[in-house]
């Protein structure tokens, strides 16, 4: 049998996030003894760098009805795909389009689905997945009952591992269905690494007093590397774009690194950014309540710290 | 138009998260619960905008035991006109997906519409569910939605940016940001929500496909180390050797 993912593209890139779903799928496969077949739609220009993080096979798709993102019709591949590969594991990223397909293929399927998952199963006995649940502020480990199991894979939660394969690539069209969903207009704001797939963030807050003070957030998040965000205030004023605010209403994140710059902590946001790995905080309230979720804080005001901040990140490069 | 909303019971976004039962069971004790934002911001609002738009009913669905009902009136006071409750304890998605499914299939509508996800189990998953049980089309994460006679244009988010998209009712929608604005309950929505019919119907047979085995919470926090605003390179310091993230 083999393990199938659905490995995410964009602008004919595989998702970083899609290469931590094979590699979390050739984990598995390593202790079962079972194969790895990626599945990709449309066109990808990396479609060889699958093997390096466990792919056996990669099943192409490339059918004309696909053009437009159509949940249903993909939900329809992957069934297709599973029963040709007899896959009883399928395995998403629990991205935008894992969270369109995942659920459809699970009611098609008839099968337990764990969505948002942060670990390995656990498959000695009962298959049990661990996920984060309450916003991030407590985990569950769910069993799953049935034959076939669906899994989506928290973006960032899992170290990527190397298996350096050369997998072999088949093109299939599928028979699909008709969509019924037309898309008029696509309106993409950035082409950056998307904000859930980040390994460093920069944040900043109301505290910045207004849209023209982000050069130097700019300065920073480039000088690290990082991926720019902000909080739900900022993002409501439109001193930034939508897809960068972070929080329970905006996106939930779990970078290594999130340093948030004048933003206080309410609970909404913390709830988005709860499950990063290591927190800083940069405030000029000592009493701000971020600072209880921080790992490192510094009392003081952005606009002295974060230049002095760029400054030090540029000559450690 | 008529449009179905489905709600779900949230414990409110302050409450203290704690396990009971030997950590297999959410401890309920002291929690405030309330609709789930997202179905009630979003899917709620936005469904009685159409409605009120282009006439047609509001009709709110939820799974779960009778203690749910306080929470069905005030999406009632709200304004939906009727609502179903399916009588059963919510623990399996597609349990859950499946009584909405039936529902549906029974009753009919042009649209249904639910949050993007909860924010207790965060899983995202009975819309698309929905949707696959009836075979109808499913917009996730939606952001806008405006109806022309039986076609609705939707605006959803995809990564980096958004997409327009055109669809026939009927559909299932999640809803998302953008949607609608929060509505408070006036006086009279509130008592004219106690006369509101709210049926209580039994669910049909199914076997979980997924349970909690257990709950877990996560290490408490050390203390935040404090840098001093004089030195911030020190931080970059800590965050190259010490925590080793950079």
């Amino acid at each position: 049998m083999s393990i199938l993912v659905y490995a995410n593209t964009a602008q004919n890139k595989i998702h970083k996030s899609a290469f931590e779903a094979v590699s979390y799928a050739a984990q598995i496969a390593e202790k079962s003894g079972d194969t790895v077949t990626a599945l990709v739609v449309g066109n990808a220009d990396d479609l060889d760098t699958l093997g390096k993080y466990g792919a056996d096979k990669v099943i192409h798709i490339t059918n004309d009805k696909l053009a437009d993102f159509q949940p249903s019709l993909i939900a329809e591949a992957i069934q297709k795909a599973a029963e040709d590969n007899s896959s009883s594991i399928i395995i998403f990223s629990h991205d935008l389009s894992g969270k369109s397909i995942a659920p459809m293929l699970a009611a098609k399927m008839n099968s337990g689905i764990v969505t948002g998952a942060v670990d390995l199963p656990e498959t000695d006995g009962d298959f049990i997945v661990k996920r984060a649940v309450f916003s991030g502020k407590a985990f569950a480990h769910v069993k799953i009952n049935t034959p076939t199991k669906i899994i989506s894979v928290t973006p960032n939660a899992l170290e990527k591992k190397e298996y350096n394969k050369t997998a072999s690539i088949e093109d299939k069209a599928y028979d699909l269905g008709d969509s019924r969903l037309k898309v008029i207009e696509q309106k993409i704001e950035s082409t950056d690494v998307p904000l859930t797939e980040a390994t460093l963030v920069v944040s900043a807050g109301r505290g910045l007093k207004g849209p023209e003070n982000w050069g130097m957030i700019e300065d920073l998040a480039k000088a690290l590397g990082a991926a720019t965000a902000c909080s739900r205030p900022v993002s409501d004023m439109d001193w930034r774009p939508h897809h960068e605010h972070v929080g329970q209403t905006g996106v939930a994140i779990r970078p290594n690194l999130y340093i948030a710059i004048g933003i206080s902590g309410a609970i909404q946001h913390l709830a988005g950014v709860n499950q990063s790995k290591v927190i800083v905080v940069i405030n000029t309230d000592p009493e701000a309540p971020f600072f209880k979720a921080a790992d490192y804080g510094i009392v003081g005001d952005a606009f002295e710290v974060v230049p002095k901040l760029v400054e030090a990140a540029k000559a450690m490069n | 138009m008529k449009i179905l909303v489905c709600i779900s019971k949230a414990p409110d976004t302050t409450s203290k998260i704690a396990f009971t039962d030997n950590n297999t069971s959410f401890d309920k004790n002291g929690v405030q619960f309330i609709i789930n934002p997202y179905d009630e911001w979003y899917a709620l609002v936005r469904g009685l905008e159409l409605k009120e738009a282009n006439g047609g009913s509001v009709t709110i669905l939820n799974v779960g035991g009778a203690d749910n009902d306080p929470t069905i009136r005030k999406a009632l006071a709200i304004g939906a006109d009727d609502a179903v409750r399916v009588n059963m304890e919510p623990t399996d998605a597609l349990g859950v997906a499946k009584q909405i499914a039936d529902y549906a299939k029974e009753n009919e509508f042009d649209m249904v519409l639910c949050g993007k996800e909860t924010i207790d189990y965060n899983g995202s998953q009975v819309g698309g569910m929905v949707a696959a049980f009836l075979d109808q089309p499913f917009i996730s994460n939606a952001s806008k939605l405006d109806m022309a006679g039986n076609t609705a244009t939707v605006e959803r988010d995809i990564q980096g940016g958004k997409e327009i998209i055109k669809v026939d009712t009927p559909f299932v929608l999640s809803a998302a940001k953008g949607m609608a604005e929060a509505r408070i309950p006036n006086m009279r929505g509130i008592m004219a929500a106690r006369t509101k019919p709210l049926k209580v119907v039994e669910p049909s047979a199914f076997e979980n496909a997924t349970e909690v085995a257990s709950y877990e919470l996560p290490p408490a926090k050390g203390a935040c180390k404090m840098v001093s605003a004089d030195n911030p390179a020190e931080l970059l310091n800590l965050l190259r050797n010490e925590a080793k993230i950079i």
